[in-house]
Order: structure tokens, then C-alpha cells, then sequence
């Protein structure tokens, strides 16, 4: 493996680019093109080289443009990249266009009969019989069209060395038990690498070359990682409405806890998954189920948050634990639904009216999508309040890869919920008196058998007794209680990652899934301008010491974000308004996920 | 008097139910109504009920949306946990409450306007899935706490207070949910207690939702001539279709009547309800007929009360859902945590 390790990273060797290129795939949803793509992808991870796949594909279930990317990248950069290096042009609708758009230079594999070399001549075109090919490998024709996409896959790689060996394990795994499944794909790939041996002549400089930089990584996509996460915390009450791109949450969650969650003797269900009638139900359920003492969480995207934003209210006055999944798509209304963005930073930290304000969490990772799931859950029973999760579309739903998830080290904490023998000790139960000067008051559960146990809770006026109450007074003690547990939270939640360069003058902030298009950039601005910066990762709000610090340290502070209003500045320059004249802005807000290029020039022409 | 020996002085010990508590262990907070509310007339019965079914009140889970009737929960059960909800959303806090506790009773209390208007599509879906939970509906056909607005229940053609008349038709609650797959439903009047009360009782024994629509008359807003939910019309005009009584599983029946006019209903507890048939072809167990008489009721005006309909063999959600015998909300972190290896082996299944 040393030598394999010391071989790699080659930029070129006799102009030759191995492992660093990217390839789009343009296809037809609904054509089945999924199975291939992910083909390509695993055979490219098991060949031990660093490999990310995003799926642009648009609402609809057929018939509609799609386009899947592969990045091929040695140095483990995995964010998106914005140039396409190979394009595998199979969508006649497109087709055209998606030509235009490549970079001089490029390739572009495509169906002979759409006659693509005649749009452009300053790239290399490898055109290529599909419908023929896929013929002769089936007689049936609704196969076809789906074996056309394999065929693809045989052709690519043969052109770029792909290890034919990875390639059938990976259809093995894709196809797992349908043993005719896997022999006719496996045929249809023979047929693409044995016609492009034949009729190519390689005439471009991709390659991949085994490396040794995927072992004992996992893929997964952050939607799935989520619902580990949540199965790992205990969760018992799951209520959910179908929104892309937060349905496959709950549904992954689903699967795993039918497989690990049910009682051992007697095979029922230690969990409830509700697929309500609306977002409204489906957060009026979970807040329902915390009450009552369940470790409770909904999962949704934009338009189900801004349904929410009564129940949140409500979680947060009256002080119920539970867990809410914002899987970011673009808005605002419907938006793109199927498009990234991270536009929902403000209102989710703000949710409903009044004065609320919550904690959110900010995973940037698969691992964070998991680690910050078990966090949310605890976090939630401590303060008794709705937690959030903020990821994307682009963490949620696409694969990444990552380091195995570790098992939870810190337990199950429930919170201060008091016990019967717990009320017969202390003799007297209020429920909102702040006892211990931290804000976080005592609860019971309904059912405590206990005569001082019963309380009233409601999203009116309270006092300390949880009695209704209109006083001035105990209004405002409430809200100012309220207050002191938010900023008791501070202590609790994620801190920042902070990489510091201590030449830099320039510090950079964001949050989420923007994270590997920085760190991507940083390594461009330091290479290709020499300059150097430092990068805070903010992990959840509110906002914790470290943040001001890591301003203050610094000249200048770019807060790079997906959205147009540059929210998370805006929420900087509230909190910290002595440092306003600091902050500047990279936004990237087209609905496709951030790219380090995009990063690198914006910073570059601020700098100038 | 002074010679008078100290325990004649107290007072006789008051009398206590099955489980040695009082009637006044099942009150609540004063109510803040107007005085005359049919909604305080209910909250007396369902304290009734629960005195005299033995409830346990700390495993009662008093439940309400928003409205004059939602404020209720407060004046009955003070040994109850409670829960206020937001306007028109109580049935989902209901399905969360259920689901984290299967031990817990859950007594609900509606209005016209937090189930018929703004709680409408969650009334529908908690009917659909059969929470087990008691719903009241406390039905004045206004909307109190803003100052008499119509409310959807409101009848066609009824005057408002201010004399404006009631142009679109109105939302039949039981029909509504018996269309729906409700598994109880019954109609009544908060000034017929007796029925009242025994529809509660078998409202607490039925396992499923229980719908209760109880015409409730609003004295300051809705109690006028023109009005069709006065206490005066509800009076005038209610037909009872059936004489009921309760009898718990704990007591046994002894209530004698003529044979051919009376039918029982026994509860999963081994409760029952006795109707003594007034109509003689009515049957509540016969879906098609309670649509019938419903839908014949509407059209000729008719104020039918009684237990309109009943299935006590349909699945409850906790049933459907599968869930294990303990409360979801205490199960331990050995059960819901899976170990180590578990995730090893999804990890390994990712590689």
C-alpha cells in the first residue's frame, strides 16, 4: 500500500491527470440512470481513491432533466466542482447545452446519433452506438434503456482505467441477491468497455489509479446518518410529513428501527413513526409525545417550518422537549424544491411569533448529521425546548464519504424530570420556579402517581405555579427566566471548529455543508495568492465565546453562506454590532451546492 | 352546646368511590364562565363520571385546543396532568400524548369553532386513525371568547345576537365522523345530565375515540330567540333516542326492563350501556341506519341526542402501532439505545 500511496497524487505523468477530474452524467429521470451512477461511483471508492456524487434531478418523477456529478479527487477535496471535465451526454433534450457549458479541453461521451461534435470542436468527442450496444446485450426493450445506462459505465471506464474487477462487486452490491440483475448489467458493462477497446482511441488525459485513501471509510448520505443518530439517542415518538428532500429521514429511520428497534421477547415496537396530515400535526404530535415523557422528533424542509411556527411557539413558552429536522431546500414558498440552500438560518433561530429564540445545531458532515442527532435529543430534555437541526439538501441527500460514526459516549440524559418519590422527598413542585439559578426548571410527567405531580401547561400567560396569569409581573419574570436558560444553554451546545493559520489576517465563517468547498478554497488561496486564512465553523446557535475571540483575532472576516441576505452576517452583526464593519460576504445562493472556485474568486476580487 | 361532645361537631366523612376518593378530589379550579354556561353544566358531569367510574385522576390527561371550552380542562381533575394546545390542534398533542403513554385516559374538550372550522382536518384524522381518547365537543355554534361570530356548527338560517341570519349550512359533527369511521359517537345537551353522564362514562370505557357533541348553549352570545343552540330551543326540541344507563364492569347489572326494548353495548372492560329503546328501529351498532336517521334528522330539523353509534371492534392505534406494553415515555435506555455492535454492523454495511 506504501508504494501505491507514493505513486498516487501524480498531477501528471506524461500528461497524464490521475485521480483529480470530475464526470456529469446528463440523463433522463426516471431512466434508471441512479443504478449506474452509483455503480460508477463505489467502483471509484473501492479502487481506494477519494470520490463524491451529487444528484441534480428536478421534481418530478419522469421525464425531466437530471444530472448526476462525480468528483474524482486525490486530495480528498469532495465538495462540488464547478467544472465538468468529462460529460457523458445520454439526454437529447440537453444535450446541446450541457456541450456548451464545458470547459475547453473537456470530453464528452455521447450517443453517435445525436451528432454532438458538430456543436463544439474544441473538445475531445467519443460518440458512442448506446441503442445498438444495449441491443445486442438484451432482446427486451423495456431493458434496454435502463442497460444503456451500464453500458455507459463500461465505456468510461474503460477510457479512464477503471479496475473492471471493482466495477462487478460494486454491481453485486447495487444488484444485492438478483443474480439475473447482476449478470445482465454485468454483461452491459462487458459490452461498453469491449466496443470503446475496439473503436476509442484515448485521446485524453483522465485516469484513476488505485489508492489506498478510501479504506475503512464508509459512504452514506447525511439524511440516513441523521436517523442513526436518532435511532442512537432513544428516540421512541417519530412523527413526519412527506417534503423533499427531508422524507428519506424518517424513512431510512423507518427501516432501522423495524431491524434493531423492536422488543426483543415480544417482537412489538419500542417506538412509534407517524406519517401525519400536515407539518401542523406532524409538530403538534411530537410536542404531544414530549410532554409525555417520549425522547419525540419531526423531520421537514421549508414549507413545513414555516407551518410549524405555531407548535414552535408553543414548545418553546411552555417548555416541551422536543427535536425538529430542517433539511434545507431553496425558498422562498416552493421554491426549488430539489435545489440546496441554507436560507433557513434566521427562521428557524427565530421561529414563531414573540420573543422566541431556540438553539440550532449545524452539522457540516455525515458524522455531524449523526453526532448532532444524539446531541439534539439531550439538549432538548435538558432545556425543554424544541432543538433544531439544520442541514441541506446537498448533506442530506447525497453521498459522502466519512469515517465510521462512533457510539455514543455520553448517556441518555432525560433532563430534570421529577419521579414520584422524587415529590414526595421535596414536599413541593412548581413547575416553572427556576430552582437551581439556571433557568431550566423541574417537570413531571403525566401519570406520576403522585398528588403534588398534576400541573396546567399552556402556551398563555403562566406563573411560576403554572397557573394562568395576565400579571405584568410574572409575565415578564417568565420571559426573562426563559432568557437565562437560553444563555445557560450557551455553555451546553457544539462549539466551533476553529483551524488556525497564525499568518492570517483573514478569518472566515460559515456553518454547514459549505464546509468542504471552504477548506478546498482555503487550500487555493493560499497556492494560487498566498493568501492565508483561518476558518471558524459555527456549530450551533446561540452564539458561543469562541466566535467573538476568532473576530477579534483577525483584520478581516469573510462569512460565507448559501442564501441572499447573508443571514448568519446579519445574525453576527446584531449580537456583536462592535465588529460589523469586519464582516464581509460570500454568497453563493443558486440553488447548487457551494463550490471552492466560486469561494476562491469572490475572495480573491475582495482582496484586490 | 358547649357540653356537646367534640365529634358531633365534624362533619359526617364525606362519601368516597371504588378507590376511596372524594367527589371534591375530582373538581378542578373555580370556573371563569359566564355564569349559566352550558360548558360548566359538562364540566359537572364529566366530574360525575369520573367520581363514580373510580377514575384514577393522575393517569387522566386533560387535553383541550383553545376557545371558552377549551379553558375547561382547568375547572375538572386537578390531579391531572393538563394541556392547553394551540387553536385547533389538540387531536395531534392527543395522538403524541397516546403514543408516549398507552396507561393514560385521555379526556379531551373541544368547541364548535377549535374542531368544526380551524381543528377540522385534524378532528377528521384523529376519527381516522382511533386514537383512544374521550372528544367533547361543547357545541354553541359561536365563537365566545371574541364576542359571537358565527362558528360553523351554527344551523342555516339561525339569528345571530345581533339579528344577522346564518347563511351557509352547517357542519354536522356526528354525521361527519361516523362518515369518517368514528368508532362512538354520541350527541347530547348540557341541560340533560342523566344522559349526559352515562354517555361520558361509556365515552371513558370505549377504547378508540370517543366523540361526544354536546350542544352547550352560550347564555351571553347564543341564548336568544332565532337562536337554534339555546337553552330553550335544545330543550324544547330534543329528542332522546334512547333511554340509557351505565353500568360499570365493577358492578353488577340490575337493571330490569322489558324485554324487546332494550339492547347492551358491552365495553373491552366489561362495561355496558343499556338503551331502552324509544324509536324502536334504531340500532347504534348499524352504521347505515345511524346515517339514515342522521341525515333524515337534518333535513326535518330534528334535535336527536343518544349514542348515535358504536364499534368496539375496530383496532385503536395503539393496537395498529404495535407498541410494546410499557409506556413508551419511561421505557429504559437498554431498550432504546441499541448497542455497539449495531452500529458496528450498519457501519460495516456501508463500506
Amino acid at each position: 500500500m506504501k508504494t501505491l500511496a507514493a505513486n498516487s497524487a501524480q498531477k501528471t505523468e506524461q500528461g497524464r491527470i490521475i485521480n483529480d477530474f470530475s464526470i456529469q452524467v446528463a440523463t433522463v429521470n426516471g431512466s434508471g440512470s441512479q443504478s449506474s451512477n452509483n455503480v460508477l461511483m463505489r467502483a471509484i471508492f473501492q479502487m481506494g481513491i477519494p470520490v463524491s456524487g451529487k444528484n441534480l434531478f428536478p421534481s418530478n418523477i419522469a421525464g425531466l432533466p437530471t444530472w448526476f456529478t462525480i468528483r474524482v479527487n486525490k486530495d480528498g477535496w469532495v465538495a462540488r466542482k464547478r467544472e465538468i471535465d468529462i460529460l457523458i451526454a445520454m439526454n437529447p433534450q440537453t444535450s446541446v447545452e450541457d456541450v456548451k457549458s464545458l470547459p475547453p479541453g473537456a470530453i464528452c461521451i455521447s450517443p453517435i446519433e445525436l451528432h454532438l461534435d458538430s456543436v463544439r470542436s474544441d473538445i475531445k468527442h467519443y460518440q458512442v452506438p448506446f441503442a445498438e450496444l444495449a441491443t445486442q446485450t438484451t432482446e427486451n426493450i423495456k431493458l434496454r434503456k435502463l442497460l444503456t445506462n451500464m453500458v455507459y459505465v463500461g465505456v468510461v471506464g474503460h477510457l479512464i482505467e477503471l479496475d473492471f474487477e471493482e466495477v462487478k462487486k460494486a454491481i453485486s452490491r447495487q444488484f444485492e441477491g438478483k443474480t439475473k440483475a447482476i449478470d445482465l448489467n454485468i454483461a452491459a458493462v462487458t459490452k461498453g468497455r469491449e466496443w470503446a477497446a475496439q473503436n476509442l482511441k484515448k485521446e485524453d488525459p483522465y485516469y484513476v489509479q488505485a489508492d489506498d485513501k478510501t479504506q475503512g471509510k464508509i459512504i452514506i448520505d447525511g439524511n440516513a446518518a441523521s436517523a442513526l443518530g436518532a435511532m442512537f439517542a432513544g428516540v421512541t415518538v417519530v412523527t413526519w410529513y412527506p417534503i423533499t428532500p427531508s422524507s428519506s429521514v424518517c424513512e431510512t429511520l423507518t427501516d432501522y428501527m423495524h431491524q434493531y428497534r423492536l422488543d426483543k421477547k415480544t417482537g412489538k415496537a419500542t417506538y412509534a413513526i407517524i406519517q401525519a396530515e400536515d407539518e401542523l400535526a406532524a409538530l403538534g404530535m411530537a410536542i404531544g409525545a414530549g410532554w409525555a415523557g417520549a425522547r419525540s422528533m419531526t423531520s421537514t424542509s421549508g414549507p413545513g417550518i414555516s407551518l410549524m411556527s405555531e407548535f414552535t411557539g408553543l414548545g418553546y413558552f411552555a417548555e416541551i422537549p422536543t427535536v425538529i429536522f430542517d433539511i434545507q431546500r431553496v425558498g422562498p414558498s416552493t421554491g426549488l424544491p430539489t435545489r440546496t440552500s441554507q436560507a433557513d438560518l434566521l427562521s428557524t433561530y427565530q421561529l414563531s411569533h414573540g420573543d422566541t429564540k431556540h438553539i440550532v445545531l449545524l452539522p457540516g458532515t455525515v458524522e455531524e448529521c449523526y453526532s448532532m442527532a444524539v446531541n439534539a435529543f439531550n439538549l432538548a430534555e435538558k432545556f425543554q425546548t424544541p432543538v433544531f437541526v439544520l442541514s441541506d439538501l446537498d448533506l442530506g441527500m447525497n453521498n459522502w464519504m466519512s469515517d465510521p460514526f462512533k457510539y455514543p459516549d455520553t448517556p441518555i440524559d432525560r433532563g430534570k424530570v421529577l419521579t414520584a418519590s422524587d415529590l414526595e422527598r421535596l414536599g413541593k413542585f412548581e413547575r416553572y420556579k427556576d430552582i437551581d439559578g439556571d433557568g431550566i426548571p423541574y417537570r413531571t410527567l403525566p401519570g406520576t402517581n403522585h398528588a403534588l405531580a398534576a400541573y396546567f401547561t399552556r402556551g398563555s400567560g403562566h406563573n411560576e405555579k403554572a397557573a394562568y396569569t395576565e400579571r405584568s409581573d410574572d409575565y415578564k419574570n417568565l420571559m426573562d427566566r426563559l432568557n437565562k436558560k437560553y444563555q445557560t444553554a450557551r455553555k451546553y451546545i457544539p462549539k466551533p471548529s476553529m483551524v488556525s493559520d497564525k499568518t492570517a489576517k483573514i478569518g472566515i465563517i460559515a456553518y454547514g455543508s459549505s464546509h468542504f468547498a471552504i477548506t478546498e478554497s482555503q487550500s487555493q488561496l493560499k497556492t494560487e495568492a498566498n493568501i492565508a486564512t483561518s476558518y471558524l465553523r459555527i456549530k450551533a446557535l446561540p452564539f458561543t465565546e469562541e466566535l467573538k475571540q476568532f473576530i477579534q483575532t483577525h483584520e478581516r472576516i469573510y462569512v460565507i453562506e448559501q442564501n441572499r441576505d447573508a443571514q448568519l452576517r446579519s445574525l453576527i452583526t446584531l449580537e456583536l454590532p462592535e465588529f460589523a464593519t469586519k464582516l464581509r460576504s460570500v454568497l453563493h445562493y443558486d440553488g447548487l451546492p457551494i463550490d471552492a472556485r466560486s469561494i476562491t474568486e469572490e475572495i480573491k476580487s475582495q482582496e484586490r | 352546646m358547649v357540653d356537646a361532645p367534640v365529634t358531633s361537631n365534624q362533619a359526617p366523612a364525606p362519601k368516597t368511590n371504588r378507590i376511596g376518593l372524594t367527589l371534591a378530589d375530582y373538581k378542578g379550579a373555580p370556573s371563569t364562565l359566564c355564569d349559566g354556561c352550558g360548558h360548566d353544566a359538562i364540566t359537572a358531569q364529566i366530574i360525575k363520571a369520573c367520581y363514580e367510574l373510580g377514575v384514577e385522576p393522575h393517569k387522566v390527561a386533560k387535553l383541550s385546543g383553545i376557545g371558552c371550552s377549551s379553558k375547561t380542562p382547568a375547572y375538572f381533575l386537578s390531579r391531572a396532568h393538563g394541556f392547553n394546545a394551540v387553536h385547533g390542534r389538540m387531536p395531534s398533542v392527543a395522538t403524541g400524548v397516546s403514543m408516549a403513554n398507552r396507561d393514560l385516559t385521555l379526556l379531551a374538550v373541544s368547541g364548535d369553532g377549535d374542531t368544526a372550522s380551524i381543528g377540522l382536518g385534524q378532528f377528521c384524522h384523529i376519527i381516522r386513525r382511533n386514537v383512544p381518547m374521550i372528544y367533547i365537543v361543547e357545541n354553541n355554534g359561536v365563537y365566545g371568547l371574541t364576542k359571537g361570530q358565527f362558528s360553523a356548527t351554527a344551523d342555516f338560517g339561525s339569528k345571530s345576537k345581533s339579528g344577522v341570519m346564518n347563511e351557509l349550512s352547517s357542519i354536522d359533527l356526528c354525521s361527519l365522523a361516523i362518515e369518517l369511521g368514528a368508532t362512538f359517537v354520541g350527541r347530547s345537551f348540557a341541560g340533560d345530565p342523566k344522559q349526559l353522564v352515562a354517555l361520558i362514562k361509556a365515552a371513558v370505557s370505549h377504547r378508540g375515540t370517543a366523540i361526544l357533541d354536546v350542544i352547550s348553549p352560550c347564555v351571553t352570545f347564543n341564548n336568544h330567540e332565532g337562536s337554534t343552540k339555546s337553552y330553550k330551543y335544545a330543550k324544547e326540541s330534543e329528542i332522546p333516542l334512547h333511554d340509557l344507563g351505565f353500568v360499570p364492569f365493577f358492578e353488577q347489572l340490575t337493571i330490569e326492563m322489558e324485554p324487546g326494548t332494550i339492547q347492551e353495548v358491552e365495553f373491552h372492560d366489561g362495561s355496558k350501556i343499556i338503551l331502552k329503546k324509544l324509536d324502536k328501529n334504531y340500532d347504534p351498532t348499524n352504521k347505515l341506519s345511524a346515517m339514515n336517521t342522521l341525515q333524515k334528522a337534518i333535513a326535518e330539523k330534528q334535535f336527536l341526542t343518544g349514542l348515535l353509534y358504536v364499534d368496539e371492534k375496530k383496532e385503536d392505534f395503539t393496537t395498529i402501532m404495535d407498541l410494546v406494553d410499557e409506556p413508551l415515555a419511561t421505557l429504559s435506555a437498554e431498550q432504546t439505545r441499541p448497542g455497539k455492535e449495531v452500529l458496528e454492523e450498519i457501519m460495516n454495511s456501508l463500506k
